[in-house]
């Protein structure tokens, strides 16, 4: 692995002839915003249109014109622009600036897209929920790898790690449970979780005991849980009769889901969605706040340093993959007892892929992969919301897959450094070995 | 890496008299561990299946019979194996150059999706086999090749690794021939005939050969991907192009004081290494299915990459190994019809065999086998990363 490793070196000394990167997403925000102001917001229709908060029979909401924003935000585009080439003096708002003009095209595309379909209305707080929802699986994937890449060890068996839980999950709930009974429900879930961490614990044991490449380690695990939920979905789920049952129930969350109007709709949800909350907020504070987290940040970025100042690299390595893989058990649960309670061949469907790109679009980072997730979520649900209202660009109707693609590309320009570079932990993929 | 164990003596000595016969009869020292591994994850197959109630022996007997058992089932586990070649060459050959190429996935789809394009083409039927042939099989390879230059130049120009682009490439990739293939309005490759999801099949001109009516067709592509495999264990082994390939692998580094281009031979070995999948896929299109449709290549990359380890990256070993491979899948129904086991039996094996494969101290250590100090298969070249 080491000879990959070098030759990243290689090619990145090659690189430095590049353009200041600042003037290119100047020159490209300083591009669309002409290009919003001058051609878009004079083609679109000036009929008024309306985000709704609330379901169909009389929504609270509000009312827009919508060439009116696109110009707003063509002019903040500008600003940003202008703003990468100003006197050092104004540089310091540069970065904030870029920062809100890339937020401000998730309102855009919301504003466009109801400006290009027949429907005058849609219910905003709804598709906020749906991309939160749809996120879950998402954002507790990429915190399992968040956690095995920061201590050292790459993970792209998250897929598998995934379908294996939620696999041995429902099996567990249909043979017990009749897939039927709340008790065994739980105690399903509970199963996926240790599933998970029980696969992640092979991968854990072939790329640190036995220094296997971590990227075949993930490639065995993806084969493996491929096959072994293909076995026992025919061997037990389908001989078992029980393909179908009953998953977790929705609640409110006491006294925020009385809020009126979004309370109902935001604070509602099932419990696995609110347990990817405690994981992503519980990872933050243990890696970031707790001796233990900067243990296992050390073990990926130095992990000889670690070494010397006393860290047992091998044990943290250990205890930061099963971990992960706990969480991707749960994450395995939400498709088969939360999402749908059922299990069918590959149902998680490469989520676990895009929960590794939600991750390296955060630059390993618990927030940024939560955003990198989010956005995922967004353009999936958006994908869906769009086709149902119609959306048409000159007679031609937007495809979902073209929004589902979209994360990806943004993805791969982060990756390629044009856009906010994403560098992985150091140590990310080298076998460590104890020295004595 | 040592696993050469002083204790398990029993297993251990039997097994070094049986390697001191192979290795003064057949030379197959270099071949062990896969060996080994092999057999080791058909054992560990076998409990699976006794513990469902099944004995191994009559499913695996079904199983062999499903993969060799007549003519019309070695045709079959033939025509199965064609495109895992092309997928497992892919990653041997990007891993000589240092590089793990595991959008073999990706790389299939746009191979295939530009083959049956063209193959669909309606000045196709006009022009006579002999250059439709070569036209759609070329038109496959160049999307491949394409494919998998891209992380090449991503990771030339700007050291994005290869590893984390081609997955993104590979749902990118996805996301734009299910696309293609899906959409009716407005209508992109779909074939508006058809109430499945699939583009319109391709000119009969452009159809390989097929060798034997089995299922599926056996076809003369299988030709071209084994002719491959020994084109480019010549390329690697007597060509300045390999000879640079294999030393930008082993030490970059040293590579670029050399005099070698770096950059070029990164992007140069990813697009070859795409164009190995580009080729299988449109093989696949133009022999077997005669047209597109998403799922058919569905794992055919990742299992490339099992495939390719298993023969430990050697160009000619690959046919063997994904001849195995595919047999194993094209043998499985009739397991699981006569015998009732699940067809993902073959699967669990398949993933046991590249674990083995991969973490070979724990096979070492059973059957004593050494760590080879030279290895015509270059083994040291793939130990660093294995």
């Amino acid at each position: 692995m080491t000879t990959v490793e070098n030759a990243a070196g290689i090619a990145g000394t090659s690189s430095q002839t590049r353009l200041d990167r600042q003037s290119v997403t100047g020159l490209v925000f300083g591009f669309l915003g002409v290009a919003l102001i001058v051609g878009v917001a004079p083609a679109i229709s000036s009929s008024s249109r309306r985000f709704n908060f609330e379901p169909p029979p009389d929504p609270a909401g509000i009312g827009f014109d919508p060439p009116t924003w696109v110009i707003a935000i063509g002019v903040l585009f500008l600003l940003t622009a202008a703003l990468g080439f100003a006197p050092p003096a104004a540089r310091q708002w540069a970065g904030p600036a870029r920062l809100f003009s890339a937020l401000a095209v998730i309102p855009l595309i919301l504003v466009l897209s109801l400006a290009l379909s027949d429907n005058p209305s849609t219910n905003i707080v709804n598709l906020f929920n749906e991309s939160l929802v749809l996120a879950t699986p998402l954002a507790l994937g990429s915190m399992t790898g968040l956690w095995c890449e920061r201590s050292g060890i790459i993970n792209i068996g998250i897929e598998g790690t995934m379908l294996a839980g939620a696999g041995i999950g429902y099996m567990t709930y249909a043979t017990i449970g009749d897939a039927q009974s709340t008790g065994w429900l739980w105690f399903s879930i509970l199963i996926s979780v240790l599933a998970g961490g029980l696969v992640a614990a092979l991968l854990a044991v072939l790329s640190i005991r036995f220094g296997v490449n971590q990227i075949v380690g993930g490639v065995v695990i993806n084969l493996f849980a491929l096959g072994l939920t293909g076995f026992l979905r025919s061997e037990v789920i389908v001989k078992s009769g029980i393909t179908t049952g009953v998953g977790t129930s929705e609640f409110g969350l006491p006294l925020l889901s009385k809020i009126p109007v979004i309370g109902d709709q935001i604070f509602r949800g099932q419990p696995i969605y609110w347990l990817m909350y405690v994981v992503v907020i519980g990872t933050w504070v243990v890696m970031y706040r707790t001796p233990w987290g900067l243990r296992v940040r050390s073990c990926g970025e130095n992990p000889h340093a670690a070494e010397t100042l006393g860290v047992n690299v091998v044990r943290i390595r250990y205890q930061s993959v099963i971990l992960g893989g706990l969480i991707a058990g749960l994450a395995g649960a939400w498709f088969s007892m939360e999402s749908q309670a059922r299990f069918e061949d590959n149902i998680t469907n490469a989520a676990g892929f895009i929960a590794l790109a939600a991750l390296i679009f955060g630059k390993w980072t618990p927030w940024g992969a939560f955003g990198g997730a989010l956005l995922f979520g967004f353009s999936r649900a958006l994908g869906t919301r769009l086709q149902f209202l119609g959306v048409e660009v000159s007679g031609f109707e937007i495809p979902s897959e073209f929004l589902q693609a979209l994360p990806f590309v943004v993805t791969l320009v982060v990756v390629a450094g044009a856009v906010g570079r994403s560098i992985p932990p150091a140590a990310a993929g080298q076998p460590f070995h104890r020295s004595r | 890496m040592n696993g050469v164990g002083n204790a398990n003596a029993g297993v251990g000595r039997a097994a070094s008299q049986v390697h001191r016969f192979l290795n003064e009869v057949w030379r197959l020292q270099p071949l062990y561990v896969s060996l080994y591994a092999i057999l080791l994850s058909f054992v560990v197959g076998g409990v699976l299946i006794s513990i469902i109630g099944v004995n191994p022996f009559t499913a695996y007997w079904a199983l062999l019979r499903g993969m060799v058992g007549g003519g019309d089932q070695i045709a079959g586990s033939l025509a199965r194996s064609v495109p895992f070649i092309g997928s497992a060459l892919a990653l041997a050959f990007a891993f000589r150059a240092g590089l793990f190429n595991i959008g073999a996935e990706g790389q299939l789809l746009a191979g295939g999706v530009t083959a049956a394009f063209v193959g669909a083409l309606s000045w196709m039927s006009d022009l006579p086999g002999i250059v439709a042939i070569p036209l759609i099989l070329i038109a496959g390879t160049m999307g491949g090749a394409i494919w998998g230059g891209i992380p090449g130049v991503l990771r030339a120009k700007t050291g994005a690794h290869e590893v984390i682009s081609t997955i993104m490439l590979n749902s990118l990739v996805l996301f734009g021939v299910r696309w293609m293939v899906n959409s009716r309005d407005p209508v992109v490759l779909r074939d508006t005939d058809s109430t499945v999801p699939r583009t319109d099949p391709i000119s009969d001109t452009a159809v390989l050969p097929e060798l034997v009516d089995s299922q599926p067709t056996l076809h003369v592509g299988l030709f071209a991907l084994v002719g491959i495999c020994f084109v480019v264990a010549f390329v690697l082994n007597r060509t300045t192009f390999g000879f640079e390939v294999g030393t930008v692998g082993l030490n970059p580094h040293a590579s670029h004081y050399a005099g070698i281009n770096v950059n070029r031979v990164i992007v140069a070995s990813m697009a070859v290494s795409g164009s190995f999948a580009g080729l299988a896929a449109a093989s696949e299109i133009s022999g077997t299915n005669g047209f597109f449709q998403p799922g058919t290549f569905f794992l055919m990359g990742f299992d490339g990459i099992a495939i390719a380890l298993l023969a430990r990256t050697n160009p000619v070993a690959i046919i063997a190994a994904a001849l195995l491979w595919g047999s194993m899948l094209s043998g499985a129904p009739l397991m699981q019809q006569e015998a009732d086991v699940s067809i993902d039996v073959v699967r669990i094996i398949q993933a046991m065999v590249l674990l083995f494969v991969a973490a070979d101290a724990i096979v070492r250590y059973l059957f004593r086998v050494r760590e080879l100090d030279q290895s015509p298969f270059k083994a040291k070249s793939i130990e660093g990363a294995v």
